[in-house]
Parts: structure tokens; C-alpha cells; sequence
């Protein structure tokens, strides 16, 4: 079996990130860039397969500009075979990225694609949803726990109030969720082998996909700042300013 | 304009999340249609029928929607599209999963999770976790959004819509439930709970957590975690309030051993009032709570259950 995993370079989670003063966007200049955290979980768990004997290459597909490469070599250190980068300076948005990779897998003819649920920048939580829809695949999204069966999939969910388990027919597309695994740290020597480790890189040009955005930003804003409030002493004084003060309680 | 809404419900009750999804609708200006597709829903068909604004209800009823898989319910949205400019649904698990399936197949882009209309074609929502907001314009000739429920009120009671039903779309059988497990709950759901107690990993273990369903039992308030503890394994995932878990928004929002991570904050700052419970006077909790409390929660936590004990005895 062959898996395909989609990974995106976004402002790392630890980054407190700002609007721009023009409200154009927002800060990226000298930022620390990590891989979507969710796309960590995907590229663990294709591993994960491949080790325990069920998936025979793993490929790791990023979308965007030059420094995207740096991304893929994590995932190469982490144990996927090689990388395929789609190179753009344009702003690509979930659509015109579901349509990449539906030609990347078009030609690449994987089994199974796994990505994160959602990239921690746009927030979107619909790359994986529209890969699926384009492809005419299957869906498992927000994926707890994966059994992989004969020609198929048994994917339990992450859902309001609880899990839910579907069944997929191969080919299909699982989006991860946080408690599918806990992502491998990298080695030394890992990181060594994941350079020589081959790595493609095309234009969406090439796969003949128009890549346009179809949402314009208008503007970009922080939220108005809560202000912190008062400390109280003892347990007492708060139950008295819930019921009191507040009337919450 | 005509804006068709996705009922989110469990075939026998419309869940809340719609009635605040029927709000934005009603925001956008235009007729409402609700599409409930499940199994043996008639009750959900009649109790959105009832909410006020909408005009029509289109009932889809057949096995293979029993369970309101992504792969079926986009395949009947997408035949219905054509008469439509707006297509929501609630930025819920259910939303998130369906919608964007839908725009694919329509070839527009989906906004999701938004949090204020602007104008039919503009919209507002969160972005790197709600730290900053983004203003979007759609060009698309069909708008597919998903709406977070806790920025809209819900929408009432007060319509008398037409109930039609609507023919199913075969199943390609790509996909099939196999099963689900619910955690089983006497306290209200966290979305939809007046107060919420939340414990993080201050915690220490799961077993701890019975000093928060102590109070959280004499409140009627649901019981919520941070990313943090649920990482842990002191609770499950649900329970999980913050950007990668549930948005909630009650009237009061108690967050104990909670240090109050970006991630946590974008998930309970529009709480009405926020309570702080933590040992460590820095914790950035402190900074958006409106009464705070440094104190060991082992400590505070039965001592509240007492206060409480104390003012339902005072009436």
C-alpha cells in the first residue's frame, strides 16, 4: 500500500501572532515556521503503517513557497520515503489546494491520504473534506484510531458528545485528530538520511490546476483584549461576588 | 436571495446549534429553507418548521442517512444547490465534516466558522485560533459557510413553515456507520451549558476530576477540560474546551488548574464572567478571569462545594 501525507509550514504553535498595523495580514516576517501540528499526526501514523508492515512507501506532498522543502525534510527524518513540493508564491487557499493534490494523487495513485484536520493559521478544517469530494473518496475526518483491513478502513471519529467508527472502502482520505498518536521527536542521524532522501519539485502550472483565491480578505483585526478582572482571598469572597456581584450563580 | 440550513439532529430532536445557525440565516436577508436528512425525523421536520423565519422544510428520509454520513448528505445537498444562493450549516462536527464536501462538488469555496455576517457576501471569522479576525468577501456565486453557534443567538419559536419531502440520492456504499459511544451524562452538554467548570493539568489525574462534578453537580454546570488534560489522559476528548476542541461561551466559565494557554483562551473568552482557580499567581488565566483566586485547588475546590452547600441553604 502506498500513503500519501499532506503536511503545511505554518506559524508555529507557540508564536503569539499579530495583525499587521495596516490590517492587511498578519506578522510573518522573522517568525518561527513549524509543521501544522495535525500534519505531524498524519505523517506519524503513515509511519506508524509502513512499520508495522501494512504501508510499503510513504510520500510527503507540501504546497507553497521554496522554504515549504524545509518541511518536507522533517517528515523525510520522520520516516516518509520521499517529498514532492508544489512550489508557489501565490496565497493558497483550501479549494485551490484540494485540486493540487487531487493531481498530485492522480499521479502519484496512493491508497490512502492522510492530513491534519486543520492547519493552526486559516483555521479552515476543509482541505481534507474537498480532497475527498474531488476525488469522489471516502471520508474519515478527525480520526481517533485507524485499523487498516483488507481493501478497507475502519476509522473511529472525534465527535460531539462521544466517538463514532465508519468504514471506508479504499481509496480514502483521513484527517487527523489529536489523539491519534503522539508524534515521533526527530534524530539526529534521521535528519541526516532525510536529506538525501529524493524530493520533486513542481508548479501547479504543471498539474494545470487554477490556483486563484476565491475569498478576498477584507481586513485582518485583533479582537478587542478582555481585561482582567479582581483577585479575591478566599473561596468564600468568590461564591459571594458570583452570587452577589455577577449574579451567574 | 434563498439560504438553505442543514439541521443538525439525532432523528428524534433538532439540536440547538441549528437554531443558532437559522439566526445568521435570518441576518443574511431571504428565504429560509431547513434540510433535514435522517431516518424517521419527522419530529425534527416539525420542530424546525416551528422556528420562526423559516418558509420551507425539506425532509430527506432514508437508511443511509440515519447517520448523516459525509459522503450521502453532501450528494443530496449538492442536488439541491441549484436553487440556492447561501448554503449553512453549524461549525460543528457534523458541519465541518458535510460542508466542505459540498463546496468541492460545487467548485466554491466554503467560509467557515464565522462569527459576525457583514453583508451577504462578507463575513467575519477567526483565524490562528482567535487571536485575530479576519473580514472575508466570497465571489462565488453559491456562498457554503459554517457558523459558530455561541456568537449567534438562538432563533425561536414562532413559524409555521410548509413540511416537503424530498427524494433521497442513491448511496454509492463507499462508506458505512459502524458504530458510535457517547459519553453518557446527566450534566448538560458543554455547548450548551448556562455554567462550566473546566479543570486542566493542575488536575494531576482523572480521578481528581470528582472535585469539579462536586460543584459542577451543585451548579447544573457541565464539566470541561483544557487540552492539556485531556493530552494527559485524565478525560476525554470531548470534554476538550479551546481551539482544537469545543467553543463554548456560558454565563460563567469556572477554570481550575487552568494555566490559560492561547489555545485554551480562543476557546472560552467569551464566557460572560470568568472565574480562575490556580496556585500560581503568574498563570495567564489571571488575565482575562474577572474574579480570580490563587489558592491549591485541592484545597479551594471542596471548600466551594460547601459555600454552595451554604447559599442554597440561605435560599
Amino acid at each position: 500500500m502506498k500513503i500519501l501525507v499532506a503536511i503545511k509550514r505554518v506559524v508555529d504553535y507557540n508564536v503569539k501572532v499579530r495583525a499587521k498595523a495596516d490590517g492587511s495580514g498578519v506578522e510573518t516576517a522573522n517568525v518561527k515556521m513549524s509543521m501544522n501540528p495535525f500534519d505531524e499526526i498524519a505523517v506519524e501514523e503513515a509511519v506508524r503503517m509502513q512499520e508495522a508492515g501494512k504501508a510499503k512507501e510513504i510520500v510527503a506532498v507540501s504546497l507553497g513557497v521554496g522554504a515549504c522543502q524545509d518541511t518536507i525534510r522533517t517528515a523525510l527524518a520522520m520516516g516518509a520515503d520521499r517529498g514532492i513540493l508544489v512550489e508557489t508564491d501565490a496565497e493558497l487557499q483550501p479549494l485551490a489546494v484540494a485540486k493540487l493534490l487531487k493531481a498530485v494523487v492522480e499521479k502519484e495513485q496512493p491508497n490512502l491520504v492522510i492530513l491534519g484536520k486543520q492547519a493552526i493559521d486559516d483555521d479552515a478544517n476543509q482541505t481534507g473534506q474537498m480532497l475527498a469530494a474531488l476525488l469522489g473518496w471516502p471520508q474519515g475526518t478527525f480520526a481517533s484510531k485507524v485499523e487498516l483491513g483488507e481493501g478497507s478502513l475502519n476509522v473511529t471519529r472525534e465527535v460531539d458528545g462521544g466517538l463514532e467508527t465508519v468504514a471506508l472502502k479504499l481509496p480514502a482520505v483521513v484527517t487527523t485528530d489529536l489523539r491519534l498518536n503522539e508524534p515521533r521527536f526527530v534524530k539526529l542521524p534521521n535528519i541526516m538520511k532525510a536529506k538525501k532522501k529524493p524530493l520533486d519539485v513542481l508548479k501547479p502550472a504543471d498539474l494545470g490546476v487554477d490556483v486563484t483565491p476565491r475569498l478576498i480578505t477584507l481586513k485582518v483585526q485583533e479582537p478587542p483584549k478582555r481585561q482582567a478582572g479582581i483577585k479575591v482571598d478566599t473561596v468564600a469572597a468568590l461564591v459571594d461576588k458570583l452570587h452577589k456581584e455577577a449574579h451567574v450563580i | 436571495m434563498s439560504i438553505l440550513v442543514l439541521a443538525e439532529h439525532n432523528n428524534t430532536a433538532l439540536k440547538a446549534a441549528t437554531l443558532n445557525t437559522l439566526t445568521a440565516a435570518a441576518q443574511l436577508g431571504g428565504d429560509i429553507a431547513v434540510l433535514v436528512a435522517g431516518q424517521g425525523c419527522g419530529a425534527v421536520a416539525e420542530a424546525a418548521a416551528k422556528v420562526a423565519g423559516v418558509k420551507k422544510v425539506l425532509v430527506a428520509d432514508a437508511p443511509h442517512y440515519a447517520n448523516q454520513l459525509a459522503e450521502t448528505v453532501a450528494a443530496l445537498i449538492v442536488n439541491l444547490a441549484g436553487g440556492y444562493t447561501h448554503i449553512l450549516a453549524p461549525a460543528t462536527a457534523v458541519g465541518k465534516n458535510i460542508l466542505p464536501r459540498v463546496a468541492a462538488l460545487l467548485d466554491v469555496a466554503q467560509i467557515s466558522d464565522i462569527i459576525k455576517v457583514e453583508s451577504a457576501d462578507t463575513f467575519v471569522r477567526p483565524i490562528y485560533a482567535g487571536n485575530v479576525l479576519a473580514t472575508v468577501q466570497s465571489k462565488d456565486p453559491i456562498k457554503v459557510i459554517t457558523v459558530r453557534g455561541t456568537t449567534f443567538p438562538a432563533a425561536t419559536d414562532g413559524g409555521s413553515a410548509s413540511i416537503e419531502s424530498v427524494a433521497p440520492i442513491a448511496d454509492s456504499g463507499a462508506s458505512s456507520f459502524v458504530g458510535q459511544q457517547l459519553t453518557k451524562s446527566d450534566r448538560p452538554e458543554l455547548t450548551a451549558a448556562r455554567i462550566i467548570v473546566s479543570g486542566g493539568r493542575g488536575m494531576g489525574n482523572g480521578e481528581n476530576f470528582k472535585l469539579l462534578e462536586a460543584v459542577a453537580d451543585k451548579l447544573g454546570a457541565a464539566v470541561g477540560a483544557s487540552r492539556a488534560a485531556v493530552d494527559a489522559g485524565f478525560v476525554p476528548n470531548d470534554y476538550q474546551v479551546g481551539q482544537t476542541g469545543k467553543v463554548v461561551a456560558p454565563e460563567l466559565y469556572i477554570a481550575v488548574g487552568i494555566s490559560g494557554a492561547i489555545q485554551h483562551l480562543a476557546g472560552m473568552k467569551d464566557s460572560k464572567v470568568i472565574a480562575a482557580i490556580n496556585k500560581d499567581e503568574e498563570a495567564p488565566i489571571f488575565q482575562v478571569a474577572d474574579y480570580g483566586l490563587v489558592a491549591d485547588l485541592f484545597v479551594a475546590m471542596p471548600e466551594m462545594a460547601k459555600e454552595l452547600d451554604k447559599l442554597k441553604a440561605a435560599g
